[in-house]
Order: C-alpha cells, then structure tokens, then sequence
C-alpha cells in the first residue's frame, strides 16, 4: 500500500494550479548544498539481514576516541538508569498532556522539573522546556520585549560571548517583529560595559560560563542593565549552577529571565541533537512566559493533583495573540533530565561539575607550558577553555582525528574568522588521566611538527 | 439584566468611557464583565502611549477567557489603574467604579459624543444575545 496518497495525476495538477513546472523547481530555494542526500553507497533492495550487516560495519566508522569537544554539547557520563526508566512507554508515548485526568505520571514529571530548575537557577518559576538553548534565548528576547514596554526601545544587546549558534537562532526567529539585536565586542573574550553604551536598550543578554568557558562579572552587567532600565536575559549551562551563583542571585535584583541548554543533564551529545530549553522567570512575569506550564491543586476530593496552568497565554486559547507560536515542549528529554537530576542530587551534580572544572584546567595547565600553546583570553574559567596555538587550530584537529582518534576540540575558526589559530578545549568528569596525558602529548607533537613544516 | 448607566457611554466591544474634562475613563460594561465570568488578570497599558481608536490597549483574562481591551477612542495614555494588579475581580465587583482600567486623553473632545448611549448599547447587547 502506498503511504503517499497523491497520484502522479494530482501531482502535476496541484503543480500547474501554482504554474511550477515540477517538484524540483517547487523545492529550487533550498541550497543544493543541503537538498540532496548522496544515497548512492546505500545498496538497493537488500534483505533486513543484509542491511543490519551493512549498519553495523559502517556504524564502527563512527566508534571514536576521546571527546575534548564542548561549544554548547557536552560529554557526560548518563547513568543507565536514567534512559531505562525514560524510555518506559508511559514516558516515551505520551502526547501534550492537556487531559489532567489522563495524564497524571507526565503532569507530575514535568511539575518537578519545573521545581528543580527553579531551585538550580533561584528563580521563581520554570516552563516545561522549549526546543533548545537557541529557541530558548529566542523566546527570552521576545519575552523581555513583552515584558519590559515602559521601556519603550526594541533593542536588545548581546554580549559578544553568547553562544553564536544561539544568537544565529535568535537572529532568525525575532527578525521579523522589529527587535533589532546589537552584539556586543568579543575581543577580550568577557563583556566590558564600557563598550556597548547603547542609550535606549530593551534588554541585555549575558552567558554565564560565556561561550569561550570564561566567567563573566554577572553582578556588575546585571546592576549596570538596571541603570538603564533594561532586563537582564541570563543563558546558562545547569551543570554548572551547582557551584556557580544562579542567575536568580546576579546583582542587587537577579537576573529576569534564565534560559539555556539542558543537554548536560542527561542527553546524549548524538551528533548535536535533539536537546532542550529551559526558560525560566520571575513570579512578577509569568504570564509572559511562553510554553507549557504545569501547577500542583487539589481535586475536588481534597486529593493531590497536577495540570497545565495560566493556558490563556498559549495558542490553542490565545491564538494569533499567544506569547510563542511554539508551545510545545521537549517531553522525553526533560523526563531524562528529570530523573538524572533526581539520581545524581545536587552534590552529585556539583562533583561533576568541579571535576570537569579540574580536568579541564589540568590539560589547560600542562599545554600551557609550552612555548606553542597560550591560553587566548586572560580570564577565570569554568570546564572550557581557549587555547592559543602556533599553527591552524582545524589542522590540529584533523591530524589528532587522523592520526590518534581523538576529536581534540572546537576551533573557534570555525565561529570566529579572527580566531583561526585557537582551539576550545573541554574535558568532562568521564576523560581519564591516560586519555588527557595521551592528549596534551598528541596536541603537542602536532603543534611542533605543523611549526616546524611552516 | 445588566446595570447600564445612563450617564456613560460605550462601544460595540463593550467598553464603557465617562468623560471627565479632555479625558475619559475606560472600564468595561456589567454586561461584559458578566459575560467574561470571575476575572484573574488584567494587563494594562502603558501611560504615554498613543493609541488610535479600536486599537488593542489592555487584555482581560478570566476563567473563560482572554479578552482584548480597546481603545474607545484616539488620544494617549494617561492614568491606569494599578489595583487591578493585586484586585482583578475588581472588574467582577464593581465594573463602573474601582473596576476602571485606564484614563486617556483625547486628540478631539468632540468624538465623545460618536460612542454609543446607554440605550444604544442595551439593543446592541440584547441583538447580540438573540443572536446566540
């Protein structure tokens, strides 16, 4: 039976009504660059035990060695328990749950969700999560817009060191309503305020561990933010809220809005997604805050219970005037992040997070004292950290790939053209002491034999 | 039947404005506030903003509902009324009195007298209701 219920002759009928001559010229805006996947090495008309012989052979080619990559996705250890028990069907199934009567077990998951990453990030409430890190500081920028209109400007400053694949998300998804998005200079690697003295700006958004892993002076963006009467967006990674002071805390007041990535909690790296979001809020601006939101009441027996809450700020109630047209949430991985939260407890996640501050500054250390290796901003950081080399950073990275399989780290090139000679570095709780000495020692012998071929 | 007092006047979207010098002062009608059932929040609008006549200003929010709030006529933003934040059933207890939304000024004083009497707007409502 075939699953496509057009047939040729109400293809070419739909096509002639918008005068296309056919599919090819439908589809001609997408960049040929991304529309065609090259299928060729894919064998025709094989039997299913033919192809999973097929898979798992070419699967090897994607077994690689240590990981020292982070940029916005890290290498964490998951405990088994936390996807054994996620993907129950109870869990892996269910849709939106709209039908508190029906949906009790996923109402109370997403309720503690929202409990702990309002504990995490000290702010007063949580949504049950957006897509990602990048839509969430979307719908922050949007929210601040909303929230702040005495403020009348529809500027937003960006500190240089957010995440550019945040800020390239956030440029997409505001640049139709009139929000003009001002980025701030990068070249020290932390934010000066003396550079962006923009008069009239909406809001301020500062990332905290900033992109290049450095510590930002939160306190003082955040009271300098209120002199102008601008809100304080604050995107952070909750891996490191349990040493670091939460965004609810910054300055005299906290931060407005809190928004970032939860892929550190519990979701496997998998080439870069899916992850999720998390926005969190003031009490005083919650009806602004878009997504799902799930309350705990009483029934009318007196008995515990939770259901979604404050919908008349979503579509299905608010329509074309909902805070987000996306209302969504990312269910799976928040169950995920919900029970590896649970497993691993605050001090759990505090010993991950110092441990991968302390691998990460042993490497940092010993490559340091090289004559080809200086770190490229002068600045605290947390478990990243951007290193100067003598030579291309992405060369060095192709020939530890090449020659010792292992992914060495992200080169800033790759984000920033005037950074082409550093390497961002990241090693999580899982590097061990062999698989870091064995990486200074390959970092170095590449540096040397790429400055000696100069 | 609702309480429609005759020396206000209204608009077909249920505001009702009692002019006071150049200003009026804008709530919402007994009839809507019965209609839209026990109010939990009111967004106001911002004072100095300049709005034109029909635009959206405010969002009432109830059980039921969310509902936009317009401008009954053009002019700017003066005063708006910030119990509400804490009391919105004040819209519920007392439409007509501490139930006010916002006062604006008016580009023409004149236009006061285009929106709708209290008789006008009775037959407007019970229309509306014959036609449910």
């Amino acid at each position: 039976m075939p699953f496509i219920p057009h047939t040729r002759d109400d293809v070419s009928a739909m096509l002639q009504s918008i005068g296309v001559s056919n599919v090819e010229e439908l589809f001609s805006e997408i960049p040929r660059s991304i529309d065609r996947a090259d299928l060729s090495a894919v064998p025709r008309g094989v039997t299913e035990m033919e192809m999973l012989r097929v898979l798992s052979e070419r699967a090897k080619q994607d077994e690689v060695g240590p990981c020292f990559i982070g940029a916005g996705s890290y290498d964490h250890h998951i405990p088994a328990a936390v996807w054994d028990l996620a993907s129950r069907g109870e869990y892996l199934t269910p849709y939106t749950p709209y039908q508190a009567e029906a949906s009790q077990g996923t109402l109370q998951v997403l309720y503690e969700f929202q409990t702990m990453m309002s504990s995490l990030t000290a702010m007063d409430v949580a949504n049950a999560s957006v897509y990602d890190g990048g839509s969430g500081l979307a719908e922050a920028i949007l929210m601040a817009i909303r929230c702040n209109r005495r403020n009348r400007s529809r500027k937003v400053l960006i500190c240089g060191s957010v995440n550019p694949f945040y800020i390239e998300a956030a440029h997409t998804l505001v640049r139709g309503q009139e929000i003009e998005l001002i980025q701030g200079d990068l070249s020290k690697g932390t934010y000066s305020i003396d550079l962006g003295e923009e008069d009239e700006i909406c809001a301020v958004v500062v990332q905290q561990p900033n992109f290049f892993g450095l510590l930002e002076d939160v306190d003082e963006i955040c009271d300098w933010a209120r002199t102008k009467n601008a809100m304080v967006i604050a995107v952070v990674n909750p891996m490191t809220l349990a040493v670091l002071k939460p965004p609810g805390e910054w300055g005299a007041n906290g931060a407005d809005i809190c928004c970032g990535d939860g892929q550190p909690l519990g979701v496997p790296m998998s080439s870069g997604g899916p992850s999720f979001g998390f926005l969190c809020t003031k009490l005083q601006h919650v009806r602004q805050l878009p997504g799902r939101i799930v309350g705990r009441t009483t029934d009318r027996a007196g008995s515990l219970g939770y259901t979604l809450t404050l919908q008349a700020r979503e579509q299905h109630i608010r329509r074309a005037k909902a805070t987000s047209n996306i209302c969504t949430n990312q269910g799976l991985l928040v169950t995920a992040a919900t029970i590896y939260m649970s497993i691993v407890g605050l001090r759990g996640l505090g010993n991950v997070a110092s441990t991968c501050h302390s691998n990460t500054k042993y490497i940092v250390d010993k490559l340091s004292k090289s004559e080809h290796v200086n770190a490229t901003f002068v600045a605290p950081y947390f478990h990243e950290c951007a290193l100067e080399l003598n030579c291309d950073a992405q060369t060095v990275c192709d020939s530890l790939l090449r020659e010792h399989n292992i992914l060495a780290g992200y080169p800033l090139g790759k984000s920033y053209p005037e950074f082409k000679t550093s390497l961002m570095v990241c090693a999580t709780e899982r590097r061990t002491q062999a698989e870091m000495d064995r990486y200074v020692d390959a970092v170095l012998s590449s540096c040397k034999s790429l400055a000696h071929g100069q | 039947m609702s309480d429609t007092p005759s020396e206000l006047r209204y608009t077909n979207t249920h505001e009702w404005s009692r002019i006071e010098d150049d200003t009026i002062v804008v709530g919402i009608s007994d009839y809507a506030q019965d209609a839209l059932g026990d109010v939990v929040f009111v967004e106001l609008p911002v004072v100095g903003d300049k709005v034109n006549e029909g635009e959206e200003v405010a969002v009432v929010e109830s059980v039921k509902a969310a509902s936009d709030i317009y401008a009954p006529l053009s002019g700017s933003i003066t005063r708006v009324n910030e119990l509400l934040d804490e009391q919105p059933e004040l819209l519920n207890s007392d439409p007509y009195g501490e139930g006010w939304i916002f006062a604006m000024s008016l580009n023409d004083p004149d236009d006061y007298s285009e929106l709708l009497d209290a008789n006008s707007y009775d037959e407007f409502c019970s229309s509306e209701e014959n036609e449910h």
